[in-house]
């Protein structure tokens, strides 16, 4: 089960070829090869390789690039300032993927073991804020957390709190958010993961003296561990990589790697250094990917 | 012998449907009892009540004399074997059987033996590693039936544990089931749908309809004194005729058919039997005839031979009576060869008055 979802995560692409080289129409089968190969390559490949030779040129002087090549930006890279804000990233990511797996969990049994006409409604709710735009989203929440806020209002109306708490701009408002965000990221794989564990083996675990927590981990959890794994990659590489988040919940100082990159677009201009840091993030998700497909292979039985 | 299983009234609503409707059972320790009935007459939401992965509405449920209505699964003497077997998908064999022990917090030394143990009884040493999908439908079934049976319950619950597999594994394991039985010497309640599979493997069937208990007796009762024509038709096969009674002459009563003669069947005006009833007549009981026979049976009906099946050792012929019904009659393989039928071919039908049955067509709940 582990290593099928792994190898299913790993390896996508693969299966999809050889289901399409069985069909026995092959002129359609390689039209639509060569459309998406063209279509990669023409939107996802030349961009990178644009961003690869930005990143070994040099910053001109009021910005722009400057076409000498230099392997500076990477070793500018791995300056301790960078690792700050890359370890950083790597925590509140770390942490949001396990939040979301935490809260998002009970979520999907729900939505996985309601009647039919429930789960449409319940996963229309869950997709409801994806209708507006997530920039607004994210708005919403500064509005929420700030000194003068929703939050912040309601508690010193309650009497629970005398002055205003500061909520805004720090670490904790930046990883609110990215749980607020890519929480359904986590919840729907988790959702089509726990439909195909038969309702029976819950029966059967409690008919064996499991308790309710026994089950949970004896026969949900590792039932359940392909969704983790597919909800996982989904929340922990965009928020890796997040920039709206930090940048409006956590101001200037708080930044993460997505928002460095921004900035060394934008504000710095210093384009080569941005296009490095890039490719670092690149390496960094990819040498991640590779280690957990290792692992779910390591595991696999058979 | 003592109870081992007592269901006292037992009511259990799903949404507007009562699965279970007034149910009272006892079911003796170290039986083999069956629960016969259609699919949806509640036959497993009975197991399920025993078990405790439901509760019902009303009425009480009794184990070994003990009142377990609402104790949770965990605190019963009971274990499942799941209707297409629930083994868990990603535990080795070993892990699974070993899956209760383990729960109830045995002793690893222990575990190991009591697993090793049973995994003999079903015959499935040296596939401890293996992941229940690389085990055919027949090994999944022991694996079920040793992870139940390794916490040594009081009963044992099947549902439906022959349906996954083909023909011949079904027949295998009929045995195995029996001599499983007698060597753990547990009771054995089976929800199935399969006559035949109730009438070999039971010491006692009760049959099922719309969550209501129809009739519990043996194997033997039930075939030949069934209550009504649906238990009738639901054990063995049966041929049927609908009539109502005209009247009662030394020992025999006369049912009359809107097309057909009258039928002569055994009954007495004691019986509080009254107009409308339904006639059953086993299938190796009726005779098939080209000619009419000397022997002076009872009732003959004119009929035309509509289909004729080989079984091996023995035809089946299916008859059309006048009133497009179809009846079948078994022959022996001898006999039908002596004097053949062909299809089309007008035949009598015939049989004594003491081989029929006569029940109410409409049956008073038991």
């Amino acid at each position: 089960m582990v290593g099928t979802g792994g190898n299913g995560l790993a390896r996508p692409s693969c299966t999809m070829l050889n289901n399409l080289s069985d069909t026995s129409s092959a002129f359609p089968v390689k039209l639509s090869l060569v459309s998406a190969s063209l279509f990669l390559g023409l939107f996802f490949f030349l961009p990178l390789i644009l961003v690869f030779g930005v990143s070994l040129a040099s910053r001109g002087l009021y910005g722009g690039i400057t076409w000498i090549a230099t392997w500076e930006n990477y070793q500018r890279v791995f300056d301790p300032l960078v690792g700050v804000i890359f370890f950083r990233s790597l925590f509140l990511a770390g942490l949001t993927t396990f939040i979301c797996a935490v809260v998002g969990f009970p979520l999907a049994y729900c939505l996985a073991r309601a009647s039919r006409h429930w789960q449409l409604i319940l996963l229309t709710l869950v997709m409801i804020p994806f209708w507006t735009n997530f920039l607004v989203r994210t708005y919403a929440w500064v509005l929420i957390l700030r000194a003068d806020g929703i939050l912040n209002s309601l508690l010193i109306r309650l009497g629970l709190l005398d002055e205003p708490l500061s909520l805004l701009f720090t670490d904790l408002s930046v990883f609110v958010g990215l749980v607020y965000g890519y929480l359904p990221f986590m919840v729907l794989p988790l959702v089509v993961a726990i439909e195909r564990i038969s309702p029976q083996l819950e029966d059967a675990a409690f008919d064996l003296y499991a308790s309710m927590g026994g089950m949970f981990r004896h026969v949900l959890l590792p039932l359940s561990i392909p969704g983790f794994l597919a909800g996982g990659v989904l929340v922990f590489i965009p928020s890796l990589g997040a920039f709206i988040t930090p940048y409006l919940l956590g101001g200037g100082q708080n930044m993460m790697l997505g928002t460095f990159i921004q900035q060394e677009f934008l504000v710095a201009r210093d384009w080569p250094f941005g296009s490095a840091l890039s490719f670092g993030l690149m390496g960094t998700v990819l040498l991640l990917w590779f280690l957990l497909g290792r692992t779910s292979v390591e595991k696999d039985p058979s | 012998m003592n109870e081992s299983v007592v269901l006292d009234k037992v009511i259990k609503t799903h949404g507007l449907v009562r699965a279970v409707d007034h149910v009272s059972l006892a079911i003796q320790s170290g039986e083999f009892f069956s629960i016969l009935g259609p699919s949806g007459s509640g036959k497993t939401t009975i197991l399920r009540l025993i078990a405790g992965l439901d509760r019902p509405d009303q009425g009480d449920i009794v184990i070994q004399q003990r009142v377990v209505t609402l104790d949770p699964p965990h605190k019963r003497p009971v274990n499942m074997v799941f209707q297409h077997y629930a083994l868990f998908p990603h535990l080795s064999v070993f892990e699974n059987v070993a899956f209760g022990l383990q729960m109830k917090g045995e002793r690893q030394a222990n575990i190991q033996k009591a697993v090793s143990h049973m995994l003999a009884l079903v015959r499935l040493q040296g596939k401890e590693k293996r992941l229940p999908g690389q085990l055919s439908g027949g090994e999944q079934q022991r694996v079920a039936l040793a992870r139940a049976l390794v916490n040594r319950p009081v009963v044992l619950l099947l549902d439906e544990p022959l349906a996954a597999l083909d023909q011949q594994l079904r027949q295998e394991m009929q045995g195995e089931l029996k001599r499983l039985q007698r060597e753990v010497k547990a009771t054995f309640i089976c929800v199935t749908h399969q006559q035949d599979e109730a009438l070999m493997l039971s010491d006692r069937i009760a049959v099922m309809q719309g969550g209501k208990l129809l009739q519990v007796g043996t194997p033997q009762e039930i075939y030949d004194h069934p209550v009504s024509s649906t238990v009738a038709q639901f054990i063995g096969l049966s041929n049927v005729l609908s009539g109502t009674i005209a009247s009662y002459e030394g020992g025999l009563c006369r049912v009359e058919h809107e097309v057909l003669s009258p039928v002569m069947v055994m009954g007495s005006p004691h019986d509080t039997l009254q107009g409308a009833v339904t006639v059953v007549v086993r299938p190796e009981r009726v005779h098939v005839s080209a000619d009419m026979s000397v022997k002076g049976y009872d009732n003959m009906l004119q009929a035309i031979v509509h289909q004729v099946a080989f079984s091996g050792n023995e035809v089946v012929y299916h008859v059309r009576l006048r009133d497009e019904a179809i009846w079948m009659a078994r022959v022996p393989i001898a006999e039908a060869q002596s004097s053949p039928l062909a299809v089309g071919q007008p035949v009598y039908v015939q049989w004594w008055a003491q081989e029929g049955m006569v029940l109410p067509a409409h049956p008073a709940p038991c």
